[in-house]
């Protein structure tokens, strides 16, 4: 840290501050002028308003017209007409319900799965770092190459789990990819192999927060394992558990990849999400407008639910009780 | 049942083993289907799914080993991760700077923009964003893939870089004010190196984004030229679909330096990828 030289400041920000000893006044590096603050600011706005807030708003104008994006902009402005007729689309309404359904899972399944192992890795025993390594190496793994392995596993020509199943004598005829009623099944199943471990490395964050002590006074007051859970453990995990329903819900919301290269939404829309109909009405089918809208449905999704979730969930959690000052704010 | 008994000891821990390995065989199984099928040939797949291979036969991994596409898919991938990290660190950084340390008018109304692009999920933009693309013509170009990317990754690292560049203590800027230094040195020569472990929070972020994403790059990347691992592995299951062996040792090369990564730099991976959960 050799700062000597006054000179090697940059021309352009007036005289630089170098008054040694001039006076005792605190001076903050800057009251540098608006030139050098907007230098610093101008290559991430620039960026941000280009490919951000440019693209939502080309596409929130787009929503409104007919437009299949070739020849000029669009000029067949239809009003609120794309938006109508999502409501009529089985096939949007499909995914909504699809949607509500692995949300559902995820939470009733998934993530209470990730929080017993959570409480499970954080009793020592030996072995333990290498089963909490081992639990997040899915997570770590590319979506879309996961999806190409699973494809595989679940091959309609006697994949992998066929064989497993057989050689503990299950003979099984199911089309684990190819049938309507069970493919959202197993597209769960294997998101829950993807992303349980990254849950179970938040809780476990949070598990490791709450203090020892309160175990102990428990202890001495005589209580038992049961109510130490269902009384300190439980409420304080609450922030924690709150955050990872959220992130669950927000990326469910956005789901693409996975199902896209496993099923590309079929069989019959069957796994479709919303953001695989708004690529095929988009790039498949060329209805700029009709995808713009459904893009704008999904924005109108995800940040109702992140502004109610805020308010009423999450609300307790900003006011910094006990339960968030070790929120991992590290 | 009380576990300060000894019974009650082994009973517990007898249920905690049980559960650590039936998780363990859950994740690890798919994997090692992976690894070893590609060791394997296609009737040994059918007839032999759940063993070794007998005999081991490499010649599936190093078919793809000196394939030319695989290592300018791997090229092409390193590539663009690391640009989109340089870019997006280097713009939010600057960004941050300026927020945590600076009061102007509509400093809070500029912040508050940036941290609304967290509300924007990037399914919404893509479509315009390839045709804005189109516009500027950067489709089939890298910029094409990583300007939006290290776009859309600003608003994290900004609120992230932002929070660490406040906690460092006024001392240090008036250190550094009195030995002459501006703006730009400060933040430079001072403020970076001082940041060094929250910089590699966020450009872990980064560079695993880039690595993994996969709809930007098949929107905007249609020629083979500059595709990413993802496109390739994609792409080589629709070549070789009936060829499983290949198709295996294909993916399993395609996660290894994924897990390499993993294994080297579990720590900051872990996190760097929980702080957006955490940091919120």
């Amino acid at each position: 840290m050799t700062v000597k030289e006054p000179s090697a400041a940059p021309p352009g920000e007036g005289r630089p501050e170098g008054r040694r000893g001039a006076s005792p006044r605190r001076r903050p590096v800057g009251r540098p002028g608006a030139g050098t603050l907007t230098a610093f600011i101008a290559p991430g706005l620039l960026l941000f308003l280009l490919f951000v807030l440019l693209p939502v708003a080309f596409a929130a104008y787009v929503a409104f017209f007919r437009w299949n994006g070739l020849g000029g902009p669009p000029t067949d402005f239809i009003g609120f007409d794309n938006f109508r007729n999502l409501l009529g689309d089985d096939v949007f309404m499909g995914d909504m319900w699809r949607l509500t359904l692995l949300v559902a899972m995820s939470i009733g399944i998934q993530l209470p799965i990730a929080f017993g192992l959570a409480m499970l890795l954080h009793q020592r025993f030996p072995g333990r770092t290498v089963f909490r390594l081992l639990f997040f190496v899915p997570y770590v793994l590319t979506e879309a190459v996961t999806a190409v392995l699973f494809g595989l596993i679940f091959s309609p020509r006697r994949g992998f789990a066929d064989s497993m199943l057989q050689s503990i004598g299950v003979e099984t005829q199911v089309g684990w990819l190819s049938d309507r009623s069970i493919v959202l099944f197993v597209i769960f199943g294997i998101l829950t192999w993807k992303f349980f471990g990254f849950h179970m490395i938040l809780y476990l964050a949070g598990r490791q927060n709450i203090p020892e002590e309160l175990y102990e006074a428990a202890a001495i007051d005589g209580a038992g394992g049961a109510q130490m859970f269902r009384n300190i453990t439980l409420p304080l995990m609450g922030p924690t558990v709150r955050i990872t329903i959220f992130l669950s819900v927000i990326g469910t919301v956005q789901l693409f990849d996975l199902v896209f290269v496993l099923t590309g939404g079929g069989p019959f829309h069957a796994s479709e999400t919303l953001a695989i109909t708004m690529y095929d009405q988009g790039f498949g089918r060329n209805q700029i407008g009709y995808a713009s809208a459904l893009s704008i449905a999904m924005f109108v999704i995800s940040l109702v639910f992140a502004l109610f979730y805020q308010r009423y969930v999450l609300k307790r959690d900003l006011q910094g009780s006990l339960t968030t000052a070790g929120g991992g704010r590290s | 049942m009380n576990v300060r008994t000894p019974r009650g000891k082994l009973l517990r821990n007898t249920g905690l083993y049980i559960a650590a390995f039936v998780t363990a065989a859950f994740v690890a199984t798919p994997i090692l289907f992976a690894l070893l099928g590609g060791f394997k040939d296609n009737q040994q797949l059918r007839e032999n799914a759940l063993g070794l291979p007998s005999p081991w036969n490499a010649e599936h991994y190093t078919d793809v080993l000196t394939s030319d596409s695989f290592w300018r898919q791997v090229f092409n991938s390193v590539f663009i991760a690391l640009a989109t990290t340089v870019i997006v660190v280097g713009c939010a950084a600057m960004v941050a700077f300026v927020f945590a340390r600076f009061a102007f008018r509509g400093r809070e109304a500029l912040f508050t923009l940036f941290a609304a692009g967290m509300m924007f999920p990037f399914a919404v933009a893509v479509l315009p964003l390839f045709i804005i693309l189109r516009t500027f013509e950067l489709l089939n170009s890298p910029l094409g893939v990583i300007l939006p990317q290290a776009a859309f990754g600003l608003p994290l690292t900004i609120i992230i870089l932002r929070s660490f560049f406040r906690a460092i203590p006024g001392e240090v800027e008036e250190a550094a004010v009195i030995d002459g230094a501006g703006p730009w040195l400060f933040f430079v020569k001072i403020l970076l190196p001082m940041a060094r472990p929250v910089l590699a929070t966020v450009s872990v972020l980064a560079l695993v984004g880039s690595w993994n994403s996969y709809l930007l790059p098949l929107v905007v990347l249609s020629r083979p030229t500059w595709w990413t691992l993802p496109l390739g592995v994609t792409q080589f299951q629709g070549q070789y679909a009936s060829d499983t062996a290949k198709v295996l040792a294909f993916v399993m090369l395609a996660m290894l330096p994924a897990l390499i990564f993993y294994a080297f730099a579990e720590r900051h991976l872990i996190s760097g990828l929980t702080s957006g959960g955490t940091k919120g």
